[in-house]
């Protein structure tokens, strides 16, 4: 059984139809991307599972159970935790607050102390500035503090949308080298990325978006390779 | 002042270290400028201590012993306003009348800021709880209500714990349709429930007895004992109670898990709803907290008064409420009770005074002119110019939240010791402002 099950979604902003029968699979431990140009629907995938939007077709299932009537936040409490685009930290709001925000569904006190470490020794960057305002932070670690505040979720499931957005190349390097490192404490990924170069050399798997449905899937090796995907989104003639 | 003198010179920097280990471990922001001042002190003044002796001394001084200063600020004022009415009575200036609406307008200021600066959802409708919470008693006490006219008269201390709870109702019930709204939408659409009450009990004549209003309305008693409209000590006195214990349960929100949630969600929503928050149940919790409020003070209010009519709620008082919070410096409950009195005593009394003094000045010659001036006609235009200087002079408040501090007057917090990376020169040229801000 997969972790993550999305089964024919249909989401519709107000008229307009923006997800035309998704179906993607997460297995347990995986790390899946999803990449596509702008507009093609990646992110709308990301808010419909994480419950943002409510899909109008379609199930989405996390363990077995159906998750795709339930509020964000009851979401987040099955371990089903995005990194909004954008980032989204609260800017005025210390780097300590924020990722006890993070925190805010759980009540397990001492375990909650334990991924404040964990979440330190994945971006020790954080640790330096603990009581610094989130909005003063640079944009490469203003998204540290985005995964790490996903993190102190304990999430099952990690929805991470564009964590490349205006940050510079070495500083992409490093963000998908923590995701890599996150996913092997246990954490199941799903990816949402315009730089596919990336995310193709971090993802076990890939769909490929376009209009909203899905025209691809495969191994990331193989969308690496594939010749299409080479051409529109990898650059490669 | 003289403590300050008496504190030995490497302190500060000293002192700003334990200042950050606390905001480590015990997971509370470190509030205000001393905290943050504290913070950036250590980080990045600390391997160069001479030089920030040298730059920031007497500064540091008045930061460091920010909290101490408050602590003895408040208690000078606890002790003000508990002798208030000796002192009012022992200088003669008569105005005690005027200090218990002043103090129920400051508890309606102190609920209006739970919903506009703790969960910030700007609510240009707040009179409307004030009314229902004015009308829930007068329903319950006044001979022209029907409840009453069939033999079910209210105890006051009943009917003030009901508007509480009535008021706290129609806060979720007035709260719902809002849920989708933000900013602006919502500022509208709770200007419209502002306009909306009034008129209703304005228009249910035969529930409110429309304009010619209610009279009179249960007052408080102790035993036999009953509290008069004209005894205005034991009434200050019981707002002043109502008001502490109002004061006591808004800060303990603001520190709960409920307060984080409010704060959450006033930065993002949908970040807050990313981290587990229910939206739906903290935006209601807001509004029905805030309105619980204004349920004691309408209460109080219409008691006090003895009398209630539409009229008394109109859109000048939500106005009034917000620009309270406003000035002594939204989401900040000390703000917002100073701010509250400084506009309670400039409506009440401070324009009074100057048109009284005004017209006495008119009997001089040559100054008969001024018997036509009279400032009580020109309060609002008064209070607008106030609040527009207000705004151009200090836009933060009188006293703003640590949080708001921080956004407006260029950010205090903590600026790091050593930036590795490429962000490398623009901190820097942070640290040179902050240390240059810190020798001012």
């Amino acid at each position: 059984m997969a972790t993550l099950d999305v089964q024919n979604v249909h989401t519709y902003y107000g008229n307009i139809h923006a997800l035309r029968s998704v179906s993607l699979t997460v297995q347990d431990g995986e790390i899946v991307t999803l990449i596509g140009s702008n507009g093609a629907g990646k992110s709308t995938t990301l808010r419909t599972i994480s419950g943002i939007l409510q899909p109008r077709e379609g199930r989405i299932l996390l363990d077995g159970q159906p998750i795709n009537r339930l509020a964000a936040h009851e979401i987040v409490e099955r371990g089903v935790c995005q990194v909004p685009e954008g980032r989204r930290i609260f800017s005025r709001m210390t780097i300590l607050e924020n990722l006890e925000m993070g925190a805010f569904a759980r009540k397990d006190r001492a375990a909650i102390q334990d991924d404040l470490a964990r979440v330190f020794d994945l971006f020790p960057r954080l640790k330096e500035r603990i009581g610094q305002k989130g909005g003063t932070l640079s944009g490469g670690e203003q998204q540290m503090l985005a995964i790490g505040r996903a993190m102190m979720a304990q999430p099952k499931v990690l929805l991470l949308d564009e964590p490349s957005m205006g940050l510079a190349p070495i500083l992409v390097e490093t963000i998908f080298q923590t995701v890599q490192e996150i996913n092997r404490q246990g954490v199941t990924v799903l990816l949402v990325e315009q730089n596919a170069l990336m995310a193709l050399q971090v993802a076990d798997r890939g769909y490929v978006l376009e209009t909203g449905a899905i025209v691809l899937d495969d191994s990331a090796a193989n969308l690496r390779e594939n010749e299409t995907v080479q051409k529109a989104y990898l650059g490669i003639e | 002042m003289d403590d300050r003198r008496s504190t030995p010179d490497d302190r500060p920097a000293g002192a700003g270290v334990p200042a950050r280990e606390g905001a480590g471990s015990d997971g509370r922001p470190t509030d205000g400028v001393a905290g943050g001042m504290a913070v950036a002190a250590a980080d990045t003044v600390s391997r160069d201590v001479p030089e920030a002796r040298r730059a920031t001394a007497s500064q540091r001084w008045a930061e460091l012993s920010e909290q101490r200063r408050n602590r003895v600020l408040f208690a000078v004022f606890a002790i003000f306003v508990l002798a208030y009415p000796l002192i009012d009575r022992g200088l003669g200036w008569n105005r005690m009348g005027s200090m218990n609406p002043i103090l129920v307008f400051v508890l309606l200021a102190l609920g209006l800021n739970i919903v506009v600066g703790f969960a910030g959802l700007l609510d240009l409708g707040y009179a409307a709880f004030f009314a229902i919470g004015g009308y829930t008693v007068a329903f319950l006490t006044a001979p022209q209500s029907p409840l009453v006219q069939r033999g079910f008269q209210t105890d006051f201390w009943v009917a003030l714990i009901v508007a509480f709870v009535v008021a706290a109702v129609f806060g979720v019930i007035l709260g719902a349709p809002t849920l989708r709204l933000r900013g602006d939408y919502l500022a509208i659409v709770t200007l419209a429930f502002g306009e909306i009450v009034p008129r209703t009990f304005l228009n249910l004549e035969g529930l409110t007895n429309g304009s010619k209003g209610m009279n009179p309305i249960g007052r408080p008693h102790a035993g036999d004992v009953e509290l008069l409209a004209s005894d205005q000590v034991p009434w200050y006195y019981l707002i002043l109670a109502i008001l502490a214990f109002s004061i006591f349960v808004i800060n303990r929100l603001h520190g709960s898990r409920l307060g984080r949630a409010w704060m959450a969600m006033r930065e993002d929503e949908i970040a807050a709803a990313s981290m587990g928050i229910d939206l739906v149940k903290t935006k209601l919790l807001a509004f029905s907290l805030g309105a619980s409020f204004s349920g004691f003070g309408g209460a109080m209010y219409a008691s006090m008064l003895q009398f209630i009519d539409p009229f008394q709620f109109d859109f000048s008082i939500s106005i009034m409420l917000l620009a309270m919070v406003i000035l002594g410096g939204i989401g900040n409950l000390w703000g917002v009770l100073f701010g509250g009195l400084l506009m309670g005593a400039f409506n009440f009394i401070w324009v009074e005074s100057a048109a009284n003094w005004i017209r006495s000045l008119s009997t001089n010659p040559g100054l008969g002119f001024l018997a036509a001036v009279d400032l009580n006609n020109s309060k609002l235009m008064l209070f607008g110019g106030a609040l527009v200087l207000m705004m151009l002079l200090r836009p933060e408040g009188i006293f703003p939240s640590a949080q708001r501090k921080a956004e407006l007057k260029g950010a205090r917090a903590a600026i790091p010791v050593t930036v590795p990376g490429i962000e490398e020169s623009l901190h820097d040229a942070r640290q040179g402002e902050q240390v240059a801000g810190g020798g001012r």
